[in-house]
């Protein structure tokens, strides 16, 4: 055997060498890790990103321990939650971190989707990475929503009603493609296995891959930051970004003390709060699934609720379908929509400060009127909302290029701690 | 860059690190506890597997009866009087005649392995491989040996054991059956599951 | 090193004082308004305590006297209770396991869905999650608002469930009394003007109103804990759990800032 067989390009040796020599383990972990040069001047809205790994990694594990007692049937569910719940070892525990979970999820990818907005990280180069991160959250929705309808509860059984009628408003096809999403004539047992093999298969592994394919395109294109600075045209002479630090020790550091502030958080919800007032788990879901009786009020979970108010602001079935789904699909425009020369909101004039502000008070509300009953005022103000909730990204060619933007400056501002 | 002024901070960086560490590892340790402590029997498990009762008044003497206990079978033999005297003359061919090694309870832990001797109780599970012996109770059974004394054969690999559950030599199986936690209760009921006096 | 340690010690005060607005605007927007789901209705407050395990224990004798004949609690388990009702099996299956049953087994009742349909007209249904479903104030409420009512069969209604198929089985403690009306009340009796006013016992029970509130207050708590056996524990748990990311954070932060130095 020859030397020349166990060299390796990165000049390690060893049994690190041996497998370096075989797969690009040393190189793989330069590239993303010890020699990522990421911006320095990263604040408090850059953790989500790490924190959404983290809690997708949560949903994966303990995902996997409560398949280990679930039973996806119309008969089972419901008493086998409850096995879990009462029977199963710590099974309580296990359950309450995945629907806490499921919550944390949203919160963090909501967060972290607020800050590639106002920082805008969508912008070229990263118009591909943000794709990714819509997908991502596309699927996020998917899972979130048929994971929704494992517990069969009563909550679980007319959520899945209401959201599956949506495609029974599509003009010709509708009725045939609900019969076909459901398998049945109405949510039966049926669709509860499907959801079950789409929930704890298939999704999931859509979401692994897309998380994937979304950290390799930020690699690719290096992280934004705060000021929408590109690091990489500022370059030392040793070829790496002046204003870069590599992610380990000081991101990885950095994180983890994020993690643990997010953890705390966590503990506090699992174990004080895990229904957070009827938020996280609603309390007709305590109630099993019945196909007689929908529950008295009924609202989608809180992450769904900004788009739920959309389609019941507009007064017509397939219209109002139509208003929810571009709510959602109008997120995959926005780095063409922005025509401002700068990205990040510290650089922009007040015009796209007011109408972002101005979104972020739509989405809340529209959040807010989705959990409450369509009362005539709620129905006004959420016809009222979600014109202005649009109009953020249809004006967006507009103000955006009218802006008043200041200079940005050529490095990033960072004030040593 | 003063990397070299900050290098007073050494011991310091390298005490954090080693800290920070150490309490994250108890707290991913913890954290993993209650993953594989939900791998226990459940308390249903528990349930289902609580003590069994058996009516053995109807069992004839040379009979086994079988009693589903835990997912397993629990042989019940009544034992004649010819075939308990007859213990005492295997134990030279037996790999534990004593039973130290096996698996019983205390009070199994004599020649008959039985609390009464006319009932031999023993979970029907091979100590070999799990396979289910047969009770061949005939001494001289032609399907397993001519000068056999009578007691229990395992079909699969051929592991030979007498009438008080005890393997012999020079078979796979390494220890005797295992004599499962019983007593017996009022009205000729034989309670597989709850050892003498714990009920 | 130790004033260094000070020094990040406060920083780190500081920065959890930040975090803390953070967690207080997650937290408002997480609440930002009360009352969607659970204890709609504005109902007097149960104030049950299901830490206090004399109430728990006279809330399972009055649940198996009264409620357990109709109603079943399938989930919860007589060993559960043992343990956390700090009772011994033995007493458990002597004052609570009426139809024999095992220390084992769960509460389930012998009456078979199909007569129960028959004699109320609808299955009494299961309570092991009753309270997480309708909040503990509710059931408080329930078990208090039956009243005097010809037009239905049971003779009895309740305010806080119109029409409830399910008899007043408490009315010999509690007595029976009858709604009262103010207001202008026209000449068929229907009139929509009429506003509930209160109650007015019209016979009374073996109990008086204060040992029947206490009486509801019990039963209650133990059907709050009998929808999450496991409430006792977590709390207790949470504290440790807390406790140690408080410490670990601090560490965390330690290490972050340590590190953060080299930033120029």
């Amino acid at each position: 055997m020859s030397t020349a067989d166990t060299q390796n390009k990165v000049g390690t040796t060893g049994l690190l060498g041996w497998i370096d020599a075989r797969f690009p383990l040393t190189k793989m972990m330069r590239e993303h890790v010890t020699e990522y040069y990421a911006p320095k001047n990263f604040n408090f809205w850059y953790y989500f990103g790490s924190l959404a790994l983290v809690v997708l990694v949560l949903q994966i594990v303990s995902g996997i321990f409560l398949t280990m007692n679930y039973k996806p049937s119309a008969e089972g569910a419901f008493a086998s939650v409850e096995y879990i719940m009462r029977d199963v070892d710590w099974g309580w525990l296990i359950r309450y971190m995945h629907s806490t979970g499921a919550s944390a999820f949203f919160i963090v990818v909501y967060l972290h989707m607020f800050r590639g907005l106002i920082y805008g990280s969508y912008k070229n180069p990263r118009e591909l990475l943000w794709i990714f991160g819509m997908l991502i959250y596309l699927c996020l929705m998917a899972e979130a929503f048929m994971g929704y309808l494992l517990p069969w509860g009563n909550m679980s059984y007319w959520g899945a009603q209401v959201i599956t009628s949506l495609f029974g408003a599509i003009p010709y096809v509708g009725t045939s493609l609900l019969e076909w999403i459901r398998g049945d004539y109405y949510i039966s047992d049926i669709t509860l296995n499907r959801f079950f093999a789409l929930h704890v298969i298939a999704l999931p592994l859509a979401l692994v891959f897309l998380v994937v394919a979304h950290i390799l395109a930020l690699h690719e294109v290096g992280s934004n930051n705060p000021d929408g600075v590109e690091i990489k045209k500022k370059k030392g002479a040793d070829g790496k970004p002046l204003d870069g630090i590599p992610f380990h020790p000081y991101y990885t550091v950095k994180d983890l003390m994020g993690f643990v502030a997010f953890a705390i958080v966590f503990a506090l919800i699992v174990f004080f709060a895990p229904t957070v007032g009827g938020y996280f788990l609603e309390a007709a879901n305590f109630d099993p699934a019945n196909r007689l009786q929908t529950p008295e009020h009924i609202a989608p979970v809180w992450y769904f609720t900004p788009y739920y108010a959309i389609l019941r602001a507009i007064p017509n079935k397939l219209f109002g379908v139509i208003g929810m789904g571009a709510g959602v699909m109008i997120f995959f425009f926005l780095p063409w929509l922005d025509r401002s020369p700068v990205k990040s909101i510290r650089y922009r004039g007040g015009l796209y400060k007011t109408f972002i502000g101005i979104f972020v008070i739509s989405f809340l509300m529209l959040g807010y009127l989705g959990l409450h009953p369509a009362t005539t005022t709620n129905t006004y103000l959420s016809r009222v909302f979600s014109i202005l909730y649009f109009a953020f990204f249809i004006l967006m060619p507009w103000y955006s290029k009218v802006d008043r933007t200041k200079p940005v400056p050529d490095r990033v501002t960072f004030h040593a701690h | 860059m003063s990397a070299e002024a900050d290098q007073v901070d050494g011991g310091r960086r390298h005490f954090l690190l080693v800290a920070t560490s150490a309490v994250g590892a108890v707290g991913a340790v913890a954290t993993a506890v209650p993953f594989l402590a939900s791998w226990r029997p459940s308390a249903r498990a528990k349930a289902l597997g609580g003590p069994v009762e058996a009516d053995i008044s109807k069992l004839q003497v040379g009979e086994l009866m079988k009693v589903e206990w835990r997912g397993q079978a629990i042989y019940v033999v009544r034992r004649s009087e010819a075939m308990i005297a007859k213990l005492a003359s295997n134990k030279a061919n037996l790999r534990d005649p004593d039973s130290a090694e096996s698996d019983q309870p205390d009070f199994a832990k004599n020649e008959a392995r039985a609390l009464k001797p006319e009932y031999l109780v023993l979970v029907g599970v091979c100590t070999h491989l799990g396979c289910a012996p047969l009770g061949k109770f005939e001494p001289g059974d032609a399907t397993v040996a001519a000068d056999w004394p009578g007691g229990f054969y395992c079909p699969c690999h051929g592991s030979k054991f007498d009438l008080a559950g005890r393997v012999f030599k020079d078979v796979p199986a390494p220890l005797n059956l295992t004599v499962p936690p019983y007593s017996f209760g009022p009205n000729n009921t034989l309670i597989i599951g709850v050892a003498t006096g714990a009920a | 090193m130790l004033t260094n340690f000070n020094s990040s010690m406060m920083q780190a005060v500081q920065l959890q004082q930040r975090m803390k607005s953070v967690a207080r605007l997650v937290l408002i927007c997480a609440f930002l308004s009360t009352a969607v789901h659970a204890n709609e209705g504005g109902y007097e407050k149960a104030n049950n305590d299901v830490s206090n395990k004399a109430s728990l224990q006279r809330g399972a004798r009055n649940f198996v006297n009264y409620c357990s004949g109709c109603h079943s609690a399938k989930y919860v388990r007589f060993n559960r209770l043992a343990v956390d009702l700090d009772l011994t099996d033995a007493q458990v299956t002597q004052n609570l396991i009426f139809n024999g049953g095992k220390i084992t087994d769960t509460m389930t009742n012998n009456m078979s869905e199909a007569d129960a349909a028959a004699w109320f007209g609808k299955a009494p249904p299961d309570l092991s999650l009753i309270a997480r479903a309708r909040g503990t104030d509710y059931l408080y409420a329930f078990l208090k608002s039956f009243y005097l009512d010809p037009s239905r069969p049971t003779g009895m209604n309740n305010t806080v469930l119109a029409s409830a198929a399910m008899p007043n089985v408490l009315w010999e403690l509690q007595g029976i009394q009858k709604a009262v009306y103010e207001g202008e009340s026209s000449a068929d009796g229907k009139s929509v003007e009429k506003h509930f006013k209160g109650f007015e016992l019209v016979t009374k029970g073996k109990l008086t109103p204060e040992e029947y509130n206490e009486f509801v207050r019990d039963t209650v708590n133990f059907l709050d804990y009998i929808g999450e056996p496991k409430q006792l524990e977590r709390r207790g748990l949470g504290f440790r759990v807390v406790g140690f990311l408080l410490v670990l954070f601090l560490l965390a932060y330690a290490l972050k800032q340590e590190y953060w130095k080299d930033i120029k």
